[in-house]
Order: structure tokens, then sequence, then C-alpha cells
């Protein structure tokens, strides 16, 4: 069986090098706990750079190569994924999970290969000035977080003091996230915060929402994963919670989260970073180029929904930072050394991403070297039963940086003073 | 003919009582330490490293752990993951809160910690036996892990909740942190599986080991005749917690460099290395060995194949991967119930006998 | 006196949750009780009930993926969909011919073995079944519908007639789930028919000789075979009525293989061999959990007791609760009396 495994690994090793393209790997999760929300992602990732080839012949003339490996949301799975691809020229990284993001953060770093954990991972990364290789834009928790608050304060016209809301959460470091920000905005607006930590995996969730039930807060925010949001959405109807005053972060928000509940589930509220549905022209492109060729990596059929398109989107950023460090190094074959500028360049505007195909489908946002997660715009999605789709029903609107930067000096800073980091920005 | 110990005389006591009384398993043993202390180091890269050898190495300790425990001692337990967590997070505070000692010895010292909550877990087994002594494991498998989670002193009140592992040097190299080597980081590990395997060997061959292996057999039995089922146990989770702490330590410290302790050292984590000793061998150190390896490498092996040589979807590999190692288990059980140590054995035997059937 | 009120509340709530982990634990209860083999595989045999049932109502075509990756074809759903009632009985098929494999591929080489490998068999067998039945399915979340007759389905949301009741009586309305209430009317008929079965059929009461003593069985001309077989179609029976309930509160996804965890501990409180002791440690778990989880979560009670409060105690307080129990009585609440000899 040794012997096996070091032919193989020899063989591989022969044929990997000199390969001109511009390596993608994905480090996907179709099985396991969390296959539902990985394999519509992957599938969005993988269809996006298979257009590019088909329709434009790659990026800049050089075909893109997706390397997909599998790490069911394991972290030891994770790193080896990590080194089994970053041997292939890898531009940069999509860890997908918050533990193989910490994983990968000072290993990344070293290699010098980027990383663009979107809407998950580290949220003190968004300070580039610490965080070289570690890109968080367009959004992150924190900016979640009072985007979530900002949303109510204008339902409420700008005043919610004295209103209850309740935090429930995923009992792990990514749950606990919104925790400080909430706390901090609690203070500013003078509403009441209430914490309610459940449990991984979070199947048996009657003890707080009866607690809700009592405490009757006026509204629920979710830090939710796995069959946590399942469950959730189910309780919340059966105690006939108001679903228009239930809002979940992105993980929180996709069409496995609100179909088990079926019509209960209709007014759910969830935070997005990007558009929704396929009423853009660029699906109608992965439909001819992709599709109906039969090069589609899933079935075909998760096109449009919320996690496709957020891998989408997450592709289509990949490749636009690619151009931009072509732009920038008159280099079609880039490093991952340049994709790290080219990613710290990245300008998303209107008018680019209706060039794409893809009109207002997300926030425009600008990346700078201090700056690493843009500029924290954050919309919220609704969820319509009866046609079983979300649509966007706020605009990509500012989120409140006088918290939350504080948080991210503090937070990058703690973690620059126990590596040595000075800054990278000069 | 080919494994023999004819023309082997012990002419002293030192001799007879050695660890390998055979020449020709001493010989391999000495070749083995060698391969793997002065020849892998210079050959193992970033892949090789971080992949198969140090994972390999660090559940081979947490091996060892718990075949003393449930190999020779016969108490099953299911709370592993939770004592590799102390051994994380005692590693984690130690380093922080006194950067100047020797990683090394924080993480003997943390092994030192887990052994001591482990004899406090291991109480319940006076009473408790069997199976219902290891779902009772299991509460210290959740307590443990929703305290790490909960009480944010553990990790230092991050805000992210993970603990990362600050640069630590060993000699003026690195061992833990982003810019170790991945000599250096195998070496460490190999230290301590080295030590571990040393020091077990020796203790489960001597009165000790005898007494748990009397306790696992039948404890009443073994009570009749003067062993104290008290010291026999509590010594055995005493043991056994302080290998597997160190495990959890090298886990955290040099393989991963960042852990949350729901997501690394869950349930799973404990049934893992129970599946390595039982597939394995119970009761014997080779068998940690041999199961850690089965376990780390074939899933390693089946994505090569799969992915890389057959080109299937990474996720029908992915699910093979588990129709393939649950048959390979169940395929083992009823060949060979005894495990992979028990089919090395019976290979010397016949490699002793050959070419003669009997 | 307000928090006497809710305390009221979560007690019903933690029964009706106790029921359900009964419900799991009988499983493992029933194996154990006739072969001496704790098997893991228990949940995931409830998640693999519940696909193979929603793929059997939505016409999937099994192993789609595999196919279609093999042949290139484009394959996914055979366009029919079955009542649930048709589509209940051939899970109840798939589940006994599983219980035939299993006993005929694995256990029937492993009569007479330790225990400890036994329990390893039917965790590889947990990691076989896990990987099938994903390929078998895909890993995607499934939506149960189970109705019968057309209408009448599955009830979830708040039973109204309670909450109007305790309003009534209290001024606060309790809430106890319709599909709980279902659930637990479900699991009375469940131990009902199988205490039936097991009191007045002769299949039933060679089971119960099986498990009583093996060898005084085979000598009277049981045919442990069978009852094996007989044993493993239960188990897989009221995995599929664990799995109904279960996923129809989440959707039918892996996280169902780990409702096994919810029922060890209720195993530990009620012994291993006794069916009463799996439901009435269940009730105990159940309603312990909750209220400790109420109590040291409230503000006002541990809040003022104690000066902090902790949440999230649900994972473990069960296991703590059970081995504390099992310090004073080993073997359980109704398990047999441990007797050793030397």
């Amino acid at each position: 069986m040794k012997k096996l495994a070091t032919t193989s690994i020899a063989a591989l090793m022969a044929a990997s090098p000199a390969l001109a393209d511009l390596v993608f790997p994905s480090l996907s999760y179709r099985t396991g706990p969390y296959a539902a929300g990985g394999i519509p992602f992957a599938d969005g990732y993988a269809d996006y750079f298979t257009m590019l080839n088909e329709r434009d012949g790659g990026i800049g003339g050089v075909e893109a190569r997706v390397l997909e490996c599998e790490t069911g949301y394991n972290t030891e799975k994770g790193v080896e994924c990590y080194e089994s691809t970053k041997g292939e020229g890898s531009l940069v990284y999509q860890p997908l999970s918050t533990g193989i993001t910490y994983q990968l953060i000072p290993k990344a770093t070293a290699d010098g290969i980027p990383i663009h954990s979107m809407g998950y991972g580290r949220t003190s990364a968004k300070n580039g000035d610490v965080f070289s290789h570690v890109f968080n834009y367009p959004a992150n928790y924190w900016d979640g977080a009072s985007g979530a608050i900002n949303y109510l304060l204008e339902a409420n016209n700008g005043d919610i003091s004295g209103k209850k809301i309740a935090l429930v959460y995923h009992n792990s470091a990514y749950g606990k996230e919104p925790i400080r920000t909430l706390e901090g905005l609690a203070e500013k607006h003078g509403f009441e915060l209430s914490l309610l930590p459940v449990d991984h995996p979070g199947q048996e969730q009657k003890s707080q929402w009866l607690q809700i039930r009592r405490d009757r807060p006026d509204n629920v925010l979710m830090w939710g994963w796995g069959v946590m949001n399942q469950v959730a959405i189910q309780e919340a109807a059966n105690i006939r919670f108001p679903m228009e005053n239930f809002i979940g972060i992105w993980w929180s928000g996709s069409e496995n989260d609100v179909l088990p509940a079926g019509a209960a589930a209709n007014g759910y509220k969830a935070l997005t970073f990007h558009g929704v549905g396929s009423d853009f022209p660029v699906f109608a492109d992965i439909q001819t180029h992709v599709v109906d060729k039969g090069l589609a990596a899933g079935a075909g059929d998760q096109i449009g929904t919320v996690l496709y398109n957020r891998g989408m989107y997450a592709a289509m950023l990949a490749a636009e930072a690619a151009k931009k460090a072509q732009e920038i190094h008159g280099e079609a074959e880039i490093t991952p050394a340049m994709m790290r500028d080219g990613m710290e360049a990245l300008e998303i505007t209107e008018a680019k991403m209706t060039e794409l195909g893809l009109p207002g489908f997300g926030p425009e946002f600008t990346v700078s070297c201090g700056n690493h997660g843009g500029d924290a715009l954050v919309g919220v999605t609704q969820w319509d039963a009866s046609a079983g789709t979300w649509s966007l029903i706020s605009e990509f609107a500012p989120t409140d940086g006088e918290i939350i930067q504080p948080l991210i000096d503090e937070d990058s800073a703690a973690y620059a003073a126990e590596n040595n980091i000075e800054g990278n920005c000069g | 003919m080919f494994y023999r110990e004819a023309g082997d005389f012990s002419t002293t006591y030192e001799q007879d009582s050695q660890t390998f009384p055979i020449k020709f398993d001493r010989y391999r043993y000495y070749f083995v330490l060698f391969v793997a202390v002065l020849v892998l180091p210079f050959l193992v890269n970033d892949y090789w490293t971080n992949a198969i050898l140090v994972p390999f190495l660090i559940y081979a300790i947490a091996a060892i752990g718990l075949n003393i425990l449930t190999g020779y001692c016969g108490q099953v337990s299911l709370g592993t993951g939770g004592f590799m967590a102390v051994g994380a997070y005692g590693c984690y505070k130690l380093m922080t809160a006194f950067p100047e000692v020797s990683i090394v010895i924080h993480i003997f010292a943390a092994g030192g910690i887990t052994a001591i909550v482990g004899t406090l877990f291991g109480l319940p087994s006076l009473r408790i036996k069997g199976f219902y002594l290891a779902v009772a494991t299991l509460a210290a498998q959740f307590f443990l892990v929703w305290l790490f989670n909960r009480v944010s002193w553990f990790y230092n009140y991050s805000a992210s909740g993970q603990i990362t592992a600050p640069e630590r040097e060993v000699f003026g190299i690195a061992v833990t942190g982003p810019q170790t080597e991945p000599w250096a980081m195998y070496l460490i590990c190999l230290f301590f599986v080295i030590f571990s395997g040393i020091v077990a060997r020796n203790l489960t061959r001597g009165s000790i080991g005898r007494e748990w292996m009397a306790i696992r057999d039948m404890d009443i039995a073994a009570e009749i005749i003067g062993v104290n089922p008290l010291k026999a146990k509590l010594t055995a989770f005493a043991v056994s917690s302080f290998f597997v702490g160190l495990s959890g330590a090298l886990f955290f410290a040099v393989y991963l460099g960042a852990v949350e302790v729901g997501e690394v050292f869950g349930i799973t984590k404990s049934f893992i290395v129970l599946f390595m000793i039982i597939i394995g061998g119970l009761g014997s150190i080779f068998g940690s060995f041999a199961g850690a390896a089965f376990l780390v490498i074939l899933p390693v092996v089946l994505k090569l194949v799969g992915v890389d040589l057959l080109g299937f979807p990474t996720d029908i590999v992915a699910h093979f991967q588990l129709v393939i190692i649950g048959a390979l288990i169940v395929a083992f059980l009823i060949l060979e119930p005894h495990g992979l140590a028990q089919l090395w054995r019976v290979a010397k035997e016949k490699l002793r006998l050959w070419p003669f059937p009997h | 006196m307000d928090n006497l009120i809710f305390a009221g509340e979560v007690f019903l709530n933690g029964l009706m949750a106790g029921v359900l982990y009964a419900l799991v634990a009988l499983g493992f209860v029933l194996i154990y009780k006739a072969s001496g083999i704790f098997n893991y595989a228990q949940g995931v045999m409830a998640l693999f009930a519940a696909m193979t049932l929603v793929g059997i109502q939505k016409g999937q075509v099994p192993f789609a993926h595999l196919i279609n990756a093999i042949f290139g074809t484009d394959v996914h759903y055979f366009g029919w969909s079955i009542n649930s009632i048709v589509a209940i009985m051939f899970t109840v098929a798939v589940m006994i011919l599983l219980a035939y494999l299993v006993q005929k591929v694995v256990f029937k080489h492993l009569v007479g073995q330790e225990p400890i490998i036994l329990f390893m068999a039917t965790i590889g067998l947990a990691y076989f079944l896990e990987g099938f039945a994903d390929l078998m399915w895909n890993s995607e979340i499934k939506t149960l519908d189970v109705c019968v007759a057309g209408e009448l389905c599955l009830p979830q949301g708040i039973n109204l007639a309670i909450d109007e009741t305790t309003f009534g009586w209290f001024g606060y309305g309790y809430f106890i789930d319709n599909l709980d209430i279902t659930a637990t009317i479900v699991a009375v008929m469940l131990v009902a028919a199988l205490i039936m079965f097991s009191q007045y059929t002769k299949q039933g009461r060679a089971m119960r000789a099986v498990a009583d003593d093996h060898q005084a069985a085979l000598s009277v001309g049981v045919s442990l075979n069978f009852i094996w077989v007989l044993v493993w179609s239960v188990a897989g029976f009221v995995a599929l009525v664990a799995g109904i309930m279960w996923g129809a509160k989440s959707g039918v996804q892996f996280s169902l293989s780990l409702i096994a965890l919810k029922a060890l501990p209720v195993l530990m409180l009620g012994g291993f061999t006794s069916i009463p002791g799996a439901i009435v440690g269940g009730l105990i778990i159940g309603v312990g959990e909750k209220l400790f989880e109420f109590f040291m979560s409230s503000q006002s009670l541990a809040g003022e007791l104690f000066g902090f409060t902790i949440s999230a105690t649900e994972n473990w307080f069960a296991y703590v609760l059970a081995l504390i129990f099992l310090v004073f009585r080993p073997q359980g609440l109704f398990g047999e009396k441990i007797i050793e000899r030397v």
C-alpha cells in the first residue's frame, strides 16, 4: 500500500509542472454534515471558470483550471488539500471553513499565496497592514451584525432604543463572532440584547425557542450553520414568531435552510453581500457555454440558488483580480504573488459588473493595502415561500465603521503582537 | 527460516530481559530508528510531513495512550478527543504564560495536566464497567469541549475563540508557527513518539503492566490475587491520559497551529483513535502504530487513486472512501479480530517455519 | 410564580423530547438484548431509512450521480411520486433486506466474538452505510412530507387547544408542538405493538427466548439466524420511525445520524437491556436537560442564586446526569444485575 502511494505521488509530481494555465484550487465539501451547502458553492465556483474558458478562452488568453479537492469540512483534510495543491501554482485559496481558514492564514502567508475568505474566516483580516495575504472583501461578520441592526433602525425610523433583540447562535467561534459588535451597538442605540447559544449540531432547540416565546423579543438574529438553521426556522414557525422579524446571517439564508419548513418559512430574512436569483445575463452564458455542453460541475439544477450565486461571485472576484494582476504586471501567466497584488488593487464598480453580465449583483467596493475587506456594504434578502425565491429587499447599505473599526484594530494588533508582524503598508 | 531465534543465546539477565530479545527483531528496530531519525528528515517535503508523517506520528502517540487504557487495562474510553483538547489548551496556556520556557517542557507539562484530568474522570471506572463506562467517558468528552468553548480564559479572551500557536524554538530552530521547516516538525514529533514508545513498552512489560492486564482479563480474580484495582485503574487512566495529552499538545502546537475545540477535538476524534487501536490490535504497541498508519494513509491513498489516477469526481471518491473504509473494517474483523498486530505475529510465525508448513 | 409556570411548560416539553430520545434508544435496546451487539450504526440506519423513504416517494433514481459520472448520462428522477404509505412499505422492505444482508455478510461470521469487536463491526457498518446512503440518494437536504390518505400530513406547530386551556388556567399559554404529540402517540403505539409481538406471536416469543439465553433457545429449536435477522429488521423499522420524526423537523440530512449520540445517555440511565428502561430513561433525560438548561440560563434563577448563568448545556448534561446516576447503580435503572464470578 505504501508503495502504491509512493508511485502515485511520484506520478503526480512528475505530471504536474509546466502547465500553462491559471490554477484556482477549490477546497469543496460535497460530503459530510454540511454537504448541502458545499455542493452549490463548488458548482458555482467551477462553472464560472468553465464559462470563461469556453466563452473567452480563459482569463487574458490563459485557460483557468479549477483544482477541486474534497475537504468534507474537516480541518485535517483541508491541510492535506492545501499541501497537495499548493505545488501546482495555485493562485488563491477559498478555504470555505472557519477552521481551515485559521489554519491557512499563517501557512499561506509564509508560502506567499493569497487567501480569499469571503464572508467568513478571521474578521480582523480586513486589516491588510497585518494580514498581508488574507482578503475578506466584500463584507465580514461584524459588518453583517451592523448591517442587520442598521436595517432594523431604518425599519423603525432610526429608533430602536428599548427594543429587545435576541441572538440565536451556533455555540462555536463562528457563532460568537457578532457578539462584541452587537454589544457595542446595543450600547450605542440603547436596545436590549439577549444571547441564546445552541450547541453543535443544533437538532434540539426547544429550550431556546421556549425562552424566545416567553421573552417575546422584537427581533431575532441568527448565526447558524448546518442543521441548526433548518431546525431554528421550523421552531420559529412553530412558536409563531413573525418571520419578517427573524434575520439570519448569510450562512443561514439559502434555499436549503428554508425549504424544509415549507410555507411556514415565508417572510424569513437573511443578510447578503451579493445578488440572488438567476435574472442576470451571465446565467444565460453559463447555460449556453457550460450546462448545454454538458460541462457543468454539478447537475446544473442549482443555478440561481443563493449558494451557487455565492460560489460564482467568488469565482468572478477571483477572475477579476487575476485580470487586474495581469494588467499590473503585464504578464498573462501570473504567479500567486502577482495575484496578491491584483487582489489588493481590485476595484468593483457598477459599470464593471454590468460589463460582466452581473448588473447590481454585488456592492461596489475597492480594496487597498490597508483595507482588505472592501467597503462593508450589506443587503437584506427575503424568502417568498410560494414562489420559492429569495429577493433583495434593501440596497447594499453601509455599516457602522465607528463600532467595527476599533474592534478590527484591536484584534489585528493582538495578532500582530503575537506573531511579530510589522506593518506591510509602510 | 527467514525469521528465527536460533543461535540467540542469552548469557546475562540483561540480555534476557531486553526489549527485543531476538537479534533479528533488534536489528529491525535499529534499522527503523535509523531510517526514521537519520534518513527521512532529509527526504521529507511539505506534503509528506503535513499530510502523512506528522498526523501519523501524533495519532500514534494518542493510539499508544488509548491502547494502554483500553488494550492493556480493558477500560473502553470514548473521551480521547476531550483529553487531547486538555493537552492542547494546557500547552497553549503554558506557551503564552511562560514564553521563555522551552516548548518541550510545555508539552510534557501539558501531558501532566491531562494525566490529572484523566485520573479525575477515571474515578467512576471503579464502579462502572464495559459499555457503561465507554458511554460515561463521553461525559468527559462533551463536558471538556463545552468548557473550553465557554470559558474565555482558556483562549485568552481572543475575539475569534480560536487558539493560535505562537512561534517557539528548540535549539534555535522553529518548531511551531508558520516558519517551521518540515523536517523540524517531523523531528520534534518523532522525538515524542520515540519517547512514548519506549516508556509505554517498558511500562507494559513491567509489574504495572502486568497489573493492568490482570485487571483487563478479570478484575475480580486480579483483586483476589492481590492487585489493587484502584491503583491499577487510576494509573492506567493517568498514563493513558498523559500520552493522549502529549498528542493533543503536538496536534495543536506543531501540526495544526490553530485550533477551535469543537471542530478539532470533537467526538469523531475519540472514535478515530479507538478505530486505530482496534484495527491495529488491542494490547500491542506495534498495533498502535499500525492502526494509526492504516487510518492516516488509507484515505490519502484512496483519494490519490480515485481522483488523480482514475479522474472520478471528488465527492464520489469521498463517498467511496467511507464505503471502502467501512467494508475494510468489517472484513478485518471477520478475518482477524485481533487486528494488524496479530496478522504481523502470524506472518512472523509463517516466516519462521517456512518452507515447512508446521 | 412565573418561573414555576414556565418550568411547567419546560417540563412538558422535556417529556416530549424524552419520547423522541427513547424512540432512538429503543432500536439499540432491541439489538443489544437479542444479540449482545451494541449497534452504533442505529443512527445511520435512521438516516438511511429516512433517505430511502424520501427517495422512493419522490422517485429519485438510486446512484444517479454515480451512473451519470460513469456513463455520462443525465438521469435524476423517474418522474413519479409515490403515496407515503406505499413508500413506507417499500422502505420497510429495504430495511428487512438490509437486516438480512447485515446478518448474512457480517455478524454470521462474528458469532461468539468479544463485545468490543462486535461494537467495532457496527462502526464499520455505520461508515459503510453513511457512504452508501450518500452514493445512493445524494447528500442534499431533502424535505420530508409524510401524508396519509392525501390530506392528513404530519402536523407541525403549536397545539392551540393546549395553548388556550393553559392560558385559561395560568394566564400563560403552554407551547406544545403537534409533531411531538404525534411522536408520543406513535411511540406508544410502537411500544404496544412490540409488546404484543413479543408476547403473543411465535416469533416474538422465540425472540424473547433468544434474549434470555442463546444456548437454551438454540437447544429447543429456535433458529438464531432467523431471530437475529428479525431483530435487525425490527430495529430497522424503529430507525425508520425515528428518522421520520426527527427528519420532519430538520429535513432529511446527514445530521440525522447524530441522533445516536442523544440516545446513549438514555441507554446508560435505563440500562442496555430494558425497553421500559429506555422509555423511562428517555423521559428523565429529556426533562432533566431541559429543566437544567432553563434553570441555569435564567437570570432570575441561577443568576440570583449563583451570580452567573450558563447555557447550551444540553450536550453534556445528559451524560453527566447518567454518569452520576451510574456511580450509584452501575447497571442502569432497569438493567439486569451484573453478577460476576471468578
